[in-house]
């Protein structure tokens, strides 16, 4: 059963390693939970999966795996539970009174026999209800069925029941990160780009605060190092608005909104469809304050990053024909523009809010993917971080 | 199996899940890794374990310049230089200029400690790849001496990050993974009460009301936390704000003292603008 359920999770891609599946065996060895299916979750969760984005995926396995089976883990409940564990925890509850009267029913033997029995009986009878094994009466069932320190040997159908729905309610779906993104995903992935902005911390020595500080200790050297710190990604963005973007704008503005406070050097610039002579940094006022491409081009040195954040959908001629343009007349074709934008910029990528699987029946993404040298990205917390992976690769 | 078993404290609430990872963590001698959105208790948990567990508490923060090296321990040679200059006895022993760690301190307690790891994050990406060994045979070795630290009893070890970098596979591996979810409002009540026991109830459901309705709206650039509830409920009590003047009328569309909860003067705005909106869809 555990097997299986390991093999599966692998296969639904959340990434389980032997040590962990191990680590977890080793829990219920150890008696970790009390065999319930709700603590089981919770602890085959905490020990199998190490990263938030993957509770969905873990959730939904465990739902198909463990199907039909939380049946099987109330009957362990009752019936399986070791003698000494019980007498130990008796005793330790228990007061003096209560186990003479427990010797007065006969022995431990007889009471766990007894115990079963009624299991077996209330089973059958609380079809649907929620009664503990034992209430807290003056049957000695219940001293140690429902003890004041909350251990439960009996059975809650209702409790089983919200157990259920922890994982049915796949409550980590937007964590997951195929899914499109959202502002604290995107932050998550811009953060990541950050952490190539910064190589190491490596330590330097401060000649300034050496020198001042030996001199202050009366010439017995004193040595000073700081942190060697240098931010060094450098991105320009360029975003495409309006037409068939409109839908994808929300998204784009969140990527903008997260990228400016995670860089130093950010510049950003809009765009229509495809890049041509004319950029604009402010929307309102795209077609009173353009910017020249050529002078952009000029302007940012080959160690700027490149993204471009468009949907790509467009008609083709607006890549390949001189005039395509659908807002003015554009006297180069957009993949002159491109590859003008890759000649001075060639670590950069494409984001594309469109889904992947749409891709190959659109020719113009076709085609701006191989303008990309098929650098084009999902605007998916994955794809950013595959795209910024490309980025990072020199070229 | 009653002892040695965490199920919050008086002052901190910890939902199902939240034990079963510390106490598997616990059980097992493994270091449990806790993510969440800021400000909804990562930091806190480890000192109400220690709390609950009563065992002692070692804290080790990690800032950005932090190297892994400094938990285990320092040799100070630049203090041994200065005493070589100055002629000192105790230059000799070189043991006098080895200066313990966070680490090296949990490891020799007497008591099984409770160690907290703050935002591993924040370290540089070699930080925890350098801890692997340490944290799994909880021993090191001291170059300088040639002796070999070996943990007295396995310290309870609680790691928390904010997200800011991927922790490498090898080191995830090694620990329990716990995500503490943003509470819902069931628990959230039982946070409450559990820091304002007193608090009258109408004032409550008012200020969760109000909470959650900010929470919820769309686009806010930081939403608030659990800690900036606490602190609003603080002051709302300390200004002996009437639970009528939560619902806001129609003069008054902010709620008051909002700034314990909205942190950014665009948030404000465009809660403004929102509530503006739902307002006059309602009239």
């Amino acid at each position: 059963m555990m097997t299986d359920f390991f093999f599966k999770l692998r296969k639904a891609s959340v990434p389980v390693t032997l040590t962990e599946f191990l680590t977890l065996l080793e829990a219920l060895n150890q008696r970790v939970t009390a065999h319930s299916v709700e603590e089981f979750y919770y602890l085959a969760r905490a020990a199998l999966v190490k990263d938030e984005r993957y509770y969905d995926r873990f959730d939904q396995v465990f739902a198909s795996h463990f199907k039909g089976l939380e049946t099987l883990f109330d009957g362990l409940a009752g019936v399986s539970v070791p003698l000494e564990w019980l007498r130990k925890l008796a005793e330790l509850t228990l007061s003096e009174e209560d186990q003479q009267l427990i010797e007065a029913m006969g022995g431990w033997e007889k009471l766990m026999e007894t115990f079963a029995q009624r299991m077996a009986e209330q089973e059958g009878r609380h079809q649907g209800g929620n009664k503990w094994i034992g209430t807290a009466g003056t049957s000695p069932y219940g001293a140690y069925g429902y003890n004041p320190e909350g251990i439960r040997i009996g059975q809650d159908v209702s409790r089983h029941r919200r157990a259920v729905k922890v994982w049915d309610r796949r409550e980590f779906r937007n964590l997951d990160d195929t899914v499109e993104l959202g502002t604290r995903n995107i932050k998550v992935a811009l953060r990541r780009l950050r952490r190539f902005a910064r190589e190491g911390a490596v330590e330097e020595l401060d000649l300034d605060d050496t020198i001042r500080s030996t001199a202050r200790n009366a010439g017995w050297l004193d040595l000073k190092m700081v942190p060697e710190r240098h931010n060094a990604v450098k991105v320009l963005l360029f975003l495409d608005v309006g037409g068939s973007m409109d839908d994808h704008v929300r998204a784009c503005e969140e990527l903008f909104s997260a990228a400016r406070s995670e860089f130093k050097h950010l510049e950003y610039f809009y765009f229509h469809n495809m890049v041509y002579e004319g950029l604009w940094k402010d929307n309102r006022r795209r077609y009173t304050e353009k910017i020249d491409t050529l002078t952009v081009l000029h302007t940012f040195t080959r160690d700027y990053k490149l993204i471009l954040v468009g949907d790509a959908t467009m008609s083709p001629y607006e890549i390949t024909y001189p005039g395509g343009s659908v807002e003015h007349f554009n006297p180069e074709a957009g993949d002159v523009w491109i590859n003008r934008l890759l000649a001075v910029w060639p670590q950069a990528i494409w984001l594309n809010p469109q889904t992947p699987n749409r891709w190959s029946y659109i020719p113009s993404i076709q085609m701006v993917r191989e303008l990309m040298d098929d650098r084009m990205y999902p605007l998916t917390l994955e794809g950013l971080e595959q795209g910024i992976r490309a980025l990072q690769r020199a070229r | 199996m009653t002892e040695g078993r965490f199920r919050g404290t008086e002052r901190y609430v910890a939902t199902d899940d939240l034990m079963m990872a510390v106490n598997a963590a616990v059980t097992l001698g493994r270091p449990l890794l806790v993510k969440g959105e800021p400000g909804t208790g990562k930091t806190q948990l480890a000192e109400e374990v220690a709390r609950a567990l009563d065992r002692p508490f070692i804290q080790w923060h990690i800032k950005s310049t932090v190297k892994a090296q400094q938990g285990l321990y320092e040799y100070d040679a630049v203090s041994r230089l200065r005493d070589s200059q100055l002629g000192e006895a105790r230059v000799h022993d070189i043991g006098n200029y080895i200066v313990k760690g966070k680490l090296w301190e949990a490891f020799s307690a007497d008591v099984q400690p409770v160690l907290l790891i703050d935002e591993i994050d924040k370290a540089d990406i070699e930080f925890p790849n350098d801890l692997l060994l340490e944290l799994d045979r909880m021993e090191f070795y001291v170059y300088e001496t040639r002796q070999t630290i070996r943990a007295v009893h396995r310290p309870i070890i609680i790691i928390t990050s904010n997200n800011e970098k991927e922790l490498p596979d090898a080191f995830l591996r090694r620990c329990f993974f716990h995500y503490i979810r943003f509470p819902d409002k069931e628990t959230m009540e039982r946070i409450v009460r559990v820091h304002y026991p007193d608090l009258k109830k109408h004032l409550l459901s008012e200020a969760l009301e109000t909470f959650f309705e900010i929470r919820e709206a769309p686009g806010l650039k930081k939403r608030p936390s659990t800690s900036e509830l606490l602190d609003w409920i603080k002051l709302l009590v300390a200004e002996d704000i009437p639970p009528e003047a939560l619902r806001g009328d129609q003069r008054k569309l902010i709620p008051p003292l909002y700034g314990a909860l909205l942190k950014n003067e665009q948030d404000v705005h465009l809660f403004e603008r929102l509530l503006f909106m739902s307002r006059r869809k309602k009239d």
